[in-house]
C-alpha cells in the first residue's frame, strides 16, 4: 500500500467524509460547516494537483477492491479521468463557495451540503472508475445523491421536478445495466483502456451493435440527448447552484463522460467506426444539437433557456466522439472541461439576477448590466463563448471539431450542423445581452434586495461567476499554455491513438 | 465441537421458556438469550468457514432413529442473519411495545419462533422439518396476533389456516415419501429418490406446502395482511426470516432430495410465478395506501426474485458460473431480509410518531424524522437493487446468467421490476420530502431508530462492499474478482 493506491481514494474521501459529517451537524453550526466544506474542496483540489502531475509523468494510480466473483471496483486514474476530476474539483470549490451564499440563512443547510458533497464524491468516482462495473455503481449513486437536491425546496413543483428525473434517470441506468452486464459476459472484464478492448475479440457485431444501443440510451438520459432529455428543463426547480453543478459537472457531464468512454475506452473509436455505430451516435447528437437551440430560442425563463441551451452544448462532445479522427476527439473532450466552466457562469450569473432583483425571465432584463455590472459581465463573456467566438474557451471546441469534421473527409455533414448552432446560439443569446446593455432599466425591478455592501451583491455570489468567465477566458487565451485544458485534452487524444 | 449445532436452537428455546416463568424480566432475558444465540450463530458460522459441513446426531442416535442436526454454509449463513435480526428487532421491540403485559407476552413468543426457524435451518430429516414448520407457523401466528386490533386477528387467523393447509399438504408428501423409501434422512433419500409416480407426487405436494407457506403468486393473498397488520417488529421477522426459511427448505429439498427429478419444465413453472410476483408484488406496493402494505406487498415481489433464480440455477451447469449464481441467491436473500426488516421498523417509527401510516399523509417527515426517512431511504436502494447494496450484485448476476442460459425472458422482468421498485420506494420519500404541518426536533436519534438504521446499513453497505465474503464461505476457492472471463 502506496500513494498510488491511496491517491485514488483520499480525493473520494475528501469530499465523501465532510459530507458524512456535514449531515449530522446541528442546523446552527454554519462556521464547522463552511469550514468543513471549504476544507474538503481545498484538500481534494491539492490531490487532485499530485495526481495531475503524477498521470502527466504516467505514473499508474489504482485501487482496486474484489465486490463478487468477475467484478472488482476499480478506481483508477488516466488522463481522461484527471480532466473531468480536475473540472469537478474546481468547480465544486467556486459553487461551495456560492452556495454558502446562495443559501445564507435558509432552512435544512446541513441536509443541502451534505448531499452536495455526495454527488461531487459520486462525480469524482465517475471519473476515477477504471471499469464498466464501477462507473455503473457511481452513475447510480449520483443518481441518488442529486434527487434529494433537486427536492430540496420540497414544494409540489420541486417534488415533481424530482420524480420526473428520476423515472429517466433509473430508466437510463436499467437499460445501461442491462447493456454492461451483456457486454460483460461476452467480453469479459471491462476495464477502460485506452484504444478500447473489444477489437482484440471475435465477436459478433450484431450483438456489438445492440449494446452500443443499450448503451448510448441509458448514457443518453443524463446527457440530455434527445428525445431523452426531458427531465432537464423540469430539474430547473432546484436551487440554482444544484441547477449550475448539475449542468455543468455533475449529471449532464457524467452522461457525456459515460459516452466518451464507452466509445473510447470500450469499444475503440476505430473499432465503433467499423461496426457503424458511430453514424447512430453523431445523428443522436446532431440532431440534439440543433432541436436544444431551437427550443431555446422561445423560452422566456432564463433557467429554462438556459436548460435548453446546455441540451444543445453538451451533444458537442458526443458529436466530436462521434467523428472518427483526433481532431474531433481533441475538440469533442476538451468542451467536457469547456462547457462546463462557461455553463456554470451562466447559471450563478441567472442565480444573482433572481435572488438580487427577482429577474426570472429574459423580458425583465432590460438594462440590468448597469445595476448588475460584474455578474452581467460575466454572463456576456459566458454566453459569447456558447456562441463560439474567439478567443473565449467555446471557440476552441468548435474550431477543433469543426477541422476534424473537415479532415475526416466524409463528415461533411457536421459542419452544416456547427454553423446553423452556432447562429441559432447568437439568435438566442445576443437579444439577452443587447437588453442587458443597451435598454434602459425598468423604473423598479421585480423584488429588489437592496444593495448593502461594496458591491452589486455580496461578495459569495459575485466571485464565482467573475471567477469561472475567468477560467473560459483563460481557457482560450492561453489555449496553447502547458497544462491547459486543450493541452490536456491533446494529450489525451494522443494515448488513446497511439494504441 | 459439532455440538456447536445445538446452541442456536436451545439458546432460544431456553429463553423463551425463562420469559414465560419470569415475566417481569421478559425485555432482560429476551435480549440476553438473543445476544447468546448471537455469539453461537457466529460461533457455527467460523466452525463451518474452517471445516466445512457439520452434522450432529442428538444424544448419539443415529440418523433416521434420532434427531440428526446439520449445518453447512448455506444453512449457517441464513442462521447469522436470523439472529442477527432477531437480536436487533427483539431490541426495537422493547421500546416498541410500552406495555408490560404486551412484552410478557411477546417474549416468549419472539424466542419459540427464532428457535423453530433455527432448528428449521439445522435439521436433518424430514420429519423434524415438519415439526419446525408447525412450531414456526404457529408461534408466528400468535405473534402477529399481538396487537390485538380486530384487523390483526381476522389477518392472523387467516395466516394460520393457510399455514395449517401449507403444512399438511407438506406432510402428506412425506408421509408418501416416507412408506415409499422407509427414511426421512435428507442424506439417505437423496441416494433413494428415483423418478417414479410416488416421488412425482410427493414433489408435487411438498413443492405446493412450501409455496403457499412461502407466499409465491397467487399464493401470496394471505401475506399482505398479516404482514402489514403484525407489530413492527413482528413484521420485520415475518417478511425477513419466516417466508426465508420456507423458502430455504424448498431450495435445500429440490436440490438435495428431488435433485433428479426436478425438471426444466417444473423449474420454468416456479420462476413465471415468481416473475408474475415480481410485478403484481411491485405493482400493488406502489398503489399501496399504507406504508405497511407498502412493505408487505414488496416482500411478495422480492420472494419472486428468488424463485426466478430457480430456472436458471437448473440451466446452469455444474461449476464456478453455477456456484456464483448460487452465492448471488443467498446474497439476494440476506439482503432482502436485513433491508426489509429495517423498513418495516422504520415504518413502526413512522406509525408511533405519526399514529398513522398512510403515505400520502407522510409530508413533513424528512423534517421532523430525518433518520427514519434516511434508514426507509436506505433500505429502498437495497430493495430496487442499486449500487451499492448487496442486491445490486446478486441482480448483475441474475441478468448475466440470464444472458449466458439465452432465458432472455427474465430481463424485462428484472427491468419493470426494478424500475416499479423505484416507483414504490421514491414515491413514499416524495412524500415524506414534501413539507407538512408537523415540525419536529432536528436530528434527534431515537432509540428505536439505531436498531432500523444498523439493519438498513448492513443491507446497502455492508452486504455490497463485503459481498465477496459471502461467496468466499458458500464455496471457498471460488475465483473472485476481475480474473474471472
Amino acid at each position: 500500500m502506496n500513494l498510488s493506491t491511496w491517491l485514488p481514494v483520499l480525493i473520494l474521501s475528501s469530499s465523501l467524509v465532510p459530507g458524512l459529517v456535514i449531515f449530522m451537524l446541528r442546523e446552527e453550526s454554519h462556521g464547522l460547516r463552511t469550514l468543513l466544506n471549504l476544507a474538503g474542496a481545498t484538500i481534494k483540489l491539492l490531490l487532485v494537483a499530485v495526481m495531475i502531475w503524477g498521470v502527466f509523468h504516467e505514473q499508474v494510480y489504482e485501487t482496486r477492491w474484489t465486490l463478487a466473483p468477475g467484478l472488482d471496483l476499480v478506481l483508477h486514474a488516466d488522463a481522461l479521468s484527471v480532466l473531468f476530476v480536475t473540472l469537478s474539483t474546481i468547480l465544486w470549490l467556486v459553487t461551495t463557495v456560492y452556495a454558502i451564499g446562495y443559501l445564507e440563512g435558509s432552512p435544512h443547510r446541513s441536509r443541502f451540503f451534505g448531499f452536495f458533497s455526495m454527488c461531487v464524491t459520486a462525480t469524482v468516482g465517475i471519473a476515477l472508475a477504471g471499469n464498466m462495473f464501477t462507473f455503473i455503481i457511481f452513475y447510480e449513486l449520483l443518481t441518488l445523491a442529486t434527487y434529494p437536491l433537486v427536492a430540496h425546496k420540497g414544494t409540489p413543483e420541486a417534488v415533481r421536478g424530482a420524480r420526473i428525473y428520476l423515472t429517466y434517470t433509473l430508466s437510463g441506468g436499467v437499460l445501461l445495466l442491462i447493456g454492461a452486464v451483456w457486454l460483460r459476459t461476452i467480453a469479459g472484464p471491462l476495464d477502460f483502456v485506452q484504444g478500447g478492448i473489444l477489437s482484440d475479440y471475435a465477436l459478433d457485431p450484431d450483438a456489438l451493435r445492440w449494446i452500443f444501443v443499450l448503451l448510448i440510451v441509458g448514457l443518453g438520459v443524463k446527457a440530455a440527448l434527445v428525445p431523452l432529455h426531458g427531465w432537464l428543463p423540469q430539474a430547473m426547480v432546484a436551487p440554482a447552484p444544484v441547477s449550475a453543478l448539475l449542468h455543468a459537472v455533475a449529471v449532464v457531464k457524467a452522461g457525456a463522460f459515460g459516452i466518451v468512454r464507452v466509445v473510447y475506452d470500450v469499444y475503440g473509436v476505430e473499432y465503433a467506426a467499423e461496426l457503424g455505430v458511430l453514424t447512430f451516435l453523431g445523428a443522436a447528437a446532431a440532431i440534439t444539437i440543433v432541436y436544444g437551440s431551437v427550443k431555446a430560442l422561445s423560452q422566456d425563463k432564463l433557467k429554462k433557456r438556459l436548460a435548453y441551451s446546455t441540451v444543445s452544448q453538451v451533444s458537442y462532445i458526443a458529436l466530436g466522439t462521434a467523428i472518427l479522427g483526433p481532431l474531433a476527439t481533441i475538440g469533442g473532450v476538451v468542451h467536457l472541461v469547456h462547457q462546463g466552466v462557461m455553463k456554470i457562469t451562466l447559471f450563478f450569473a441567472a442565480g444573482n439576477y433572481a435572488e438580487n432583483l427577482g429577474i426570472h425571465r429574459v423580458s425583465e432584463m432590460d438594462g440590468v448590466g448597469r445595476r448588475m455590472p460584474g455578474t452581467t459581465l460575466a454572463f456576456t463573456i459566458g454566453a459569447l463563448g456558447m456562441i463560439g467566438i474567439p478567443p473565449i474557451a467555446g471557440f476552441v471546441s468548435k474550431w477543433y471539431i469543426g477541422l476534424g469534421a473537415v479532415s475526416a473527409g466524409e463528415a461533411f455533414w457536421v459542419l452544416p450542423v456547427l454553423v446553423a448552432s452556432s447562429l441559432l446560439n447568437a439568435a438566442y443569446f445576443l437579444p439577452i445581452l443587447y437588453r442587458a446593455w443597451f435598454r434602459p432599466p425598468p423604473d423598479r425591478w421585480p423584488a429588489e434586495v437592496p444593495q448593502t455592501g461594496r458591491w452589486e451583491i455580496s461578495g459569495a455570489l459575485l466571485w464565482p461567476p467573475v471567477i469561472t468567465a475567468g477560467l473560459a477566458l483563460a481557457a482560450g487565451l492561453f489555449a496553447a499554455a502547458p497544462y491547459s485544458p486543450l493541452e490536456w485534452a491533446e494529450i489525451i487524444t494522443l494515448r488513446e491513438y497511439r494504441s | 465441537m459439532s455440538s456447536l449445532l445445538i446452541w442456536p436452537i436451545a439458546l432460544p428455546l431456553f429463553g423463551s421458556l425463562m420469559a414465560l416463568v419470569w415475566p417481569r424480566r421478559a425485555d432482560a432475558i429476551g435480549l440476553a438469550s438473543s445476544i447468546a444465540t448471537l455469539v453461537a450463530a457466529m460461533l457455527l458460522v467460523g466452525r463451518v468457514a474452517e471445516h466445512g459441513m457439520i452434522e450432529h446426531a442428538l444424544a448419539g442416535w443415529e440418523p433416521g432413529l434420532g434427531i440428526a442436526l446439520r449445518g453447512d454454509g448455506l444453512s449457517t449463513l441464513l442462521l447469522l442473519m436470523s439472529a442477527i435480526v432477531a437480536l436487533v428487532a427483539g431490541f426495537y421491540a422493547t421500546g416498541y411495545f410500552r406495555n408490560a403485559d404486551l412484552k410478557a407476552h411477546f417474549w416468549p413468543l419472539w424466542l419459540m419462533m427464532i428457535a423453530a426457524i433455527h432448528a428449521l435451518f439445522l435439521s436433518g430429516d424430514l420429519f423434524n422439518l415438519y415439526v419446525t414448520l408447525e412450531l414456526l407457523g404457529l408461534s408466528a401466528v400468535a405473534l402477529a396476533a399481538l396487537g390485538g386490533t380486530r384487523a390483526a386477528v381476522a389477518a392472523a387467523l387467516r395466516y394460520m389456516t393457510i399455514g395449517l393447509v401449507g403444512s399438511m399438504t407438506f406432510l402428506a408428501g412425506i408421509v408418501l415419501l416416507y412408506t415409499a423409501y422407509g427414511t426421512l434422512d435428507i442424506p439417505s433419500l437423496a441416494e433413494r429418490v428415483v423418478p417414479q409416480p410416488a416421488a412425482w407426487v410427493a414433489l408435487v405436494l411438498v413443492t405446493a406446502g412450501l409455496l403457499i407457506k412461502s407466499a409465491l403468486f397467487p399464493l401470496h393473498f394471505w401475506l399482505p395482511t398479516a404482514h402489514a397488520n403484525a407489530p413492527a417488529p413482528v413484521s420485520a421477522a415475518l417478511s425477513a426470516l419466516v417466508v426465508k426459511a420456507t423458502f430455504y427448505l424448498l431450495l435445500r429439498l429440490w436440490t438435495d432430495v428431488f435433485d433428479p427429478l426436478v425438471t426444466m419444465e417444473a423449474a420454468m413453472v416456479v420462476g413465471l410465478l415468481g416473475a408474475a410476483a415480481v410485478l403484481w408484488g411491485s405493482w400493488q406496493a406502489w398503489r399501496a395506501e399504507r406504508l405497511k402494505l407498502l412493505a408487505a406487498y414488496s416482500t411478495v415481489a422480492q420472494i419472486g426474485y428468488l424463485f426466478v433464480f430457480l430456472p436458471l440455477l437448473l440451466a446452469m451447469p455444474d461449476g464456478d458460473a453455477r456456484d456464483t449464481l448460487f452465492g448471488a441467491l443467498v446474497l439476494f436473500a440476506l439482503t432482502h431480509g436485513f433491508a426489509k426488516s429495517a423498513f418495516f421498523l422504520g415504518a413502526g417509527v413512522i406509525l408511533q410518531y405519526a399514529g398513522h401510516d398512510r403515505i400520502a399523509e407522510l409530508g413533513g417527515t424528512a423534517r421532523a424524522l430525518p433518520v427514519t426517512t434516511f434508514v426507509l431511504a436506505t433500505a429502498g436502494v437495497a430493495l430496487i437493487g442499486l449500487p451499492p447494496s448487496g442486491t445490486f450484485l446478486a441482480k448483475w448476476q441474475l441478468i448475466s446468467s440470464a444472458i449466458v442460459t439465452g432465458q432472455w425472458i427474465w430481463l424485462p422482468v428484472v427491468a419493470i421490476g426494478s424500475l416499479l421498485a423505484g416507483a414504490y420506494i421514491f414515491r413514499v420519500l416524495g412524500y415524506a420530502f414534501a413539507p407538512g404541518d408537523r415540525a419536529g426536533p432536528v436530528l434527534a436519534i431515537g432509540q428505536e431508530e439505531i436498531p432500523a438504521l444498523l439493519l438498513a446499513l448492513i443491507a446497502t453497505i455492508v452486504l455490497g462492499f463485503g459481498a465477496a465474503m459471502v461467496w468466499e464461505f458458500l464455496t471457498p476457492g471460488l475465483a473472485l474478482g476481475d480474473s474471472v472471463r
